[in-house]
């Protein structure tokens, strides 16, 4: 009798022990998932803004040539990236309007004679070697397809930096978890390089072709 | 299909190097370390540590004093097409991280600092000695760090470095070519530091494949020859001497292998090149 009883006893300890241990696993699960999505991510990525609020949408409508009359090709084949106080100056020598971040500006940088510390999205690891001019002018892509529509934004979003690697976050660290399709202007890892490469090309590309 | 489309596809770019008119001057050398950052030590003494993308060898005849000879032969990677012009050169074949590679669209074998993990089989397979292991960490005088070339990665410690042809050089032509439309970079475009910065103008650079460029004529010259030819490595860099010693001793032969006492097995070898 006492062993039946003691069998009873310790199969319902079994049942209910089991149970604290799903809650428990659950409980860890929840945690887990939190500080693996939300707390490490705010944990990686320093925040920064901009040191100057540029409207793209505002010099889109001024300007004669769409991105490239700021963002050029020079004579040998080089993409000039973010313009430099020697084409903000040909206009804002002095300032046009009131709004304050054309006055700072004016004021901190072109009459100070020194260069904005402009924070570059999608700048690459030294490593890499990236042609515009093949993209731009070899297969006549557009900017929007890598760097999202930035041409009709009002304002420069914040920026983002991997407090460990020193990179953009637009590189690698939007959508780790690669599940659908990553948005334009979130895709300048090497594996987004190859799958378009694939497409269009029909091969990932040489290792040469973009490591340097 | 014309001969141009030939040439867009394919290139074998290569490099002829006149040993009659090398003086031994390293100014080769020199540009190669200032063009491919290249680092070097406080006491670059010891020659076995250097690191270098191109060296000049000494060789002599071997003879007693009126009758000597010195050759000097400046020796970048051969960039090897493999035995069967496949890209199967000793290096790429051995490596388990595939962080050296044959670039098909221009025959160069690339070399992927960042992929590569130092286990330096490919330096035990390059029978030319061509690639380099650093052993330290890379560091220059603080004011020549911002001589570097941006258009060249600096490589860290424990990884295999070694001739590019200046590849930077033709993806710089390239993008050049984007910009103004055109589908071929010019000759002049692309030409290796090395081969810019010798004053004698021993060094000649251009596509093998491309009857147009000083390189298709100089290479199939009676004087050409290759080191090491027997390996069937199919080098891409030539060496013209008109010396036949100098020829002799660039396949390395050992004693009673010389091609005087082979001569007839040679030959029918030679021949199916």
């Amino acid at each position: 009798m006492s062993t039946q009883s003691d069998n009873q006893t310790v199969s319902s300890v079994k049942r209910s022990s089991g149970w604290v241990i799903f809650v428990f696993f659950l409980i860890g699960l929840i945690a887990s998932l939190i500080s693996g999505w939300i707390a490490f991510p705010k944990l990686l990525y320093s925040t920064r803004q901009q040191p100057i609020d540029f409207s793209h949408k505002v010099h889109m409508g001024v300007v004669s040539n769409g991105c490239q009359s700021c963002h050029y090709f020079r004579d040998d084949g080089s993409f000039a990236g973010t313009p430099t106080n020697a084409e903000c100056e040909s206009c804002h020598m002095y300032p046009m309007t009131s709004d304050p971040d054309e006055n700072k500006l004016v004021e901190e940088y072109i009459s100070e004679n020194k260069e904005v510390p402009w924070l570059s999205y999608a700048e690459q690891p030294p490593c890499v070697f990236f042609s515009h001019a093949a993209h731009v002018k070899g297969s006549d892509m557009e900017c929007a397809t890598c760097h999202g529509d930035i041409g009709h934004s009002d304002s420069l979003r914040e920026y983002q930096e991997n407090r460990l690697t020193g990179y953009s976050r637009d590189i690698w660290g939007y959508n780790m978890l690669r599940m659908g399709e990553a948005k334009h202007g979130q895709r300048h890892k090497m594996n987004d390089c190859a799958a378009c490469h694939l497409e269009e090309t029909g091969s990932k590309g040489d290792c040469f072709q973009c490591h340097k | 299909m014309t001969k141009q489309e030939q040439h867009t596809r394919t290139k074998r770019y290569g490099m002829v190097i006149d040993l009659d008119r090398c003086t031994g001057c390293g100014a080769c050398m020199v540009a190669c370390y200032a063009e491919n950052n290249v680092p070097f030590k406080k006491n670059e003494s010891d020659k076995m540590l250097s690191l270098n993308w191109i060296r000049v060898f000494k060789v002599d005849n071997g003879k007693p004093f009126p009758d000597t000879e010195i050759c000097y032969i400046p020796k970048p990677c051969m960039q090897c097409d493999g035995r069967h012009m496949e890209g199967h050169s000793p290096c790429v074949s051995v490596c388990p991280a595939v962080a050296t590679d044959y670039d098909y669209p221009t025959g160069i074998v690339s070399q992927i600092y960042t992929r590569c993990f130092g286990c330096r089989y490919c330096m035990a397979a390059c029978p030319y000695h061509a690639r380099k292991f650093n052993w330290w960490d890379p560091s220059w005088p603080a004011e020549m760090e911002k001589y570097l070339n941006p258009d060249v990665s600096v490589r860290m410690r424990g990884v295999v470095e070694k001739c590019s042809f200046c590849y930077h050089r033709y993806q710089k032509a390239r993008d050049k070519a984007y910009l103004e439309g055109r589908d071929e970079i010019y000759e002049h475009e692309y030409q290796p530091a090395c081969v810019e910065a010798c004053p004698t103008g021993a060094m000649t650079f251009g596509d093998l494949l491309n009857p147009e460029h000083e390189v298709y004529k100089l290479s199939r010259s009676k004087k050409a020859f290759r080191l090491l030819e027997k390996l069937h490595t199919n080098p891409k860099v030539y060496y013209l001497s008109s010396k036949s010693w100098v020829r002799r001793k660039a396949d390395n032969y050992l004693e009673g292998q010389s091609p005087g006492q082979q001569n007839n097995a040679r030959k029918t070898e030679t021949a199916s090149h």
